[in-house]
């Protein structure tokens, strides 16, 4: 059902100084599905994550986020599909000069109009949900890593977006951090239908959450895999995929 | 009206608004029926609403009704977290609300989040924060004193072993402090000459002795302005560079892993950048020098005093001494600024304004520290009687 697709890439081909690393991608996320993107380092991963939040512009093709061009919408109409999403970036890029709970406050400040307390309220809700309600008054610099991984899921969930975009959001968490996160993600896709893309390597929360994933490969410069990943771990004939999940199966079972 | 920017938060239009209806329950409750969406652009009026209610009910039970929500999101949850953890006699139930919602509902503790489980520390008393400014401020004494001990042993070390030094950094950094600066320096010191000469040829001119700010100029340019300007102008060009590179350095744990690695921060980034400094900064002074004489000159063509006058004047009264006097200053000068921008650098501490701070601070340290030292030389000079 055309309906049910939130984001269409279409034909896309993205790269830097038309050096293509992605050619000719198409694929479509469903409305509340958990959608992970999956492959080897160097495979445009990360590119065409950029791509789908409007970072970069592509070389070719299209990304349309609810039926609207991202690509060629400008200003207040591009704001406004923008605010569609949440991003969590890889590194946190929480900013360095406000505690906690005003990076998780801004979005809320600039797009809302709730009093003080209510986003004070719902800023420390987001913070407890990650597990940081006891850090709600520290600078990102005086948080580790993977708090501030933490808190910037929180952020990215501010203002309650119907997608989330999270890049490698259980790299440098702790398992049990890492499960929460996963059961956090599973209950959102299911009680409110949020849409989650995701860019991961664990394999065991790909089991966990994922509905849909995709495999990319640099020699193909694209998707080498689509479906659900058990499946593809049991019956792809393509050995890449194969290693990708076998590999991992081996280790684990040891 | 004017177009809207982000910052002035358009309110977006949401299909279904929420809405809340307030009654009096048969038993004593007050019941307070919310509908409709609930999220964070739908709910700011109901929310007030609601809290305005929930006073009025006084000690009486209230139900919050929530069977016509057809939409609750994280900031819908946070409008019931809100009511249910009011501190009131009566209490708050929450009833019909989808099982979908629950769920989100559960995840929350409504008395844990009514305490503020980070609370910002005691304000220090006065005494203490004297003290601790104090004891910085000594520590910070402390390191400089330490950093030049580290490279006085460093440049030692670089003169027994002169190819232990990276001369191809030396190199760039040659290039990037002396060639580079070439064009803001002839600037500044070609428009002081002119300056110079321009304020002080028409009050002398009443007295018909402009030809003596020919004298003015040489001896100004060559023994203090020359130097004194090309050492501030480095301080804000390259000793703010050199604590922002190094100070990003350390950010990005570069500075660590050199020292894990067995080098030495001091020998590896420092040397570098001080032995270029001090190759370039007295070439830069003679060239100041040289610049601000020929702004002055071409100044006095105007008071119809051609350029050889002008030359055989400044030769006249313009000793070796005089130059050599401000010569000597700018290998000090050097030394300050690239030790100052290097020690502002290593010194940066973590977090987003950090870098900044850095260099901030090695500008305003290398300023000050080279007009002290330009008022000891002055001092010196005096009882040395050059």
């Amino acid at each position: 059902m055309a309906d049910d697709v939130i984001i269409r890439v279409e034909d896309l081909s993205a790269g830097y100084d038309d050096r293509a690393i992605l050619e000719h991608v198409s694929f479509d996320v469903r409305r509340g599905e958990v959608f992970v993107i999956l492959g080897g380092s160097g495979c445009g991963k990360s590119t065409l994550l950029k791509q789908m939040i409007g970072l970069n512009d592509p070389l070719a093709g299209r990304v349309l986020i609810e039926g609207k061009d991202l690509v060629t919408a400008e200003g207040e109409r591009r704001d406004a599909l923008m605010r569609k999403f949440g991003v969590m970036y890889q590194s946190g890029a929480l900013f360095g000069s406000m505690t906690l709970l005003e990076n998780v406050a801004l979005p809320l400040e600039a797009f809302t109009e709730l009093d003080r307390e209510q986003i004070t309220l719902l800023g420390r809700m987001k913070l407890s949900l990650v597990g940081l309600e006891q850090f709600t008054a520290h600078l990102p610099a005086e948080v580790s890593g993977g708090m501030q991984k933490r808190a910037a899921i929180a952020r990215a969930m501010a203002l309650d977006p119907q997608i989330l975009f999270l890049d490698e959001p259980s790299a440098g968490l702790d398992p049990i951090t890492s499960a929460e996160l996963d059961s956090l993600i599973r209950r959102l896709s299911k009680s409110l239908n949020v849409t989650f893309v995701i860019v991961t390597h664990e394999l065991a929360s790909i089991y966990a959450i994922a509905d849909r994933i995709i495999m990319l490969d640099k020699r193909v410069k694209g998707i080498i895999a689509t479906g659900d990943p058990r499946q593809l771990r049991d019956e792809s004939t393509d050995p890449y995929v194969r290693q990708f999940f076998h590999r991992q199966a081996e280790l684990t079972a040891a | 009206m004017p177009k809207l920017s982000i910052r002035a938060a358009p309110v977006l239009a949401y299909p279904g608004a929420a809405a809340l209806a307030v009654s009096d329950a048969s038993d004593g409750r007050v019941l307070l029926a919310l509908s409709g969406r609930l999220d964070a652009q739908t709910i700011p009026d109901v929310w007030r609403d609601a809290l305005k209610a929930l006073r009025d009910a006084g000690a009486r039970p209230v139900i919050v009704d929530a069977a016509a929500v057809d939409y609750c999101d994280g900031a819908g949850v946070a409008l019931l977290v809100d009511l249910l953890r009011q501190p009131r006699a009566g209490a708050v139930e929450v009833t019909n609300l989808k099982p979908a919602f629950g769920d989100l509902l559960r995840q929350y503790d409504p008395q844990s989040l009514d305490r503020d489980l980070d609370p910002p520390p005691a304000a220090r008393p006065a005494i203490e924060q004297i003290g601790r400014d104090t004891s910085g401020l000594l520590r910070d004494m402390r390191a400089q004193v330490m950093f030049i001990g580290q490279v006085v042993a460093a440049l030692a070390y670089a003169v027994r072993h002169p190819s232990s030094v990276r001369w191809r950094d030396v190199a760039l950094v040659c290039e990037r402090v002396g060639a580079d600066a070439l064009p803001i320096v002839a600037l500044i010191s070609f428009l002081l000459g002119v300056i110079l000469a321009f304020q002080s040829a028409v009050p002398m001119k009443r007295f018909g002795a402009e030809i003596f700010v020919a004298d003015l100029i040489g001896l100004s340019m060559l023994r203090e302005l020359g130097p004194l300007m090309t050492a501030i102008l480095l301080a804000g060009r390259s000793g703010a560079a050199f604590a922002a590179e190094i100070g990003t350095m350390r950010v990005n744990q570069e500075i660590d892993a050199l020292t894990t690695m067995g080098l030495d921060p001091v020998r590896f980034l420092v040397t570098t950048r001080i032995i270029g400094t001090v190759l370039m900064t007295p070439l830069l002074t003679i060239f100041a020098m040289l610049v601000g004489l020929l702004g002055g000159a071409f100044t006095m063509l105007s008071f119809s005093i051609p350029f050889v006058t002008f030359v055989k004047e400044v030769e006249g009264i313009v000793s070796l001494q005089d130059f050599m006097a401000g010569f000597v200053k700018s290998f000090v000068f050097a030394i300050l600024i690239a030790g100052i921008g290097c020690l502002r650098g290593l010194q940066t501490s973590a977090g987003a304004s950090a870098v900044g701070d850095a260099a901030t601070r090695a500008v305003v340290t290398g300023i000050v520290l080279i007009v002290v030292v330009d008022g000891v030389f002055a001092f010196v000079y005096f009882l040395l009687n050059i």
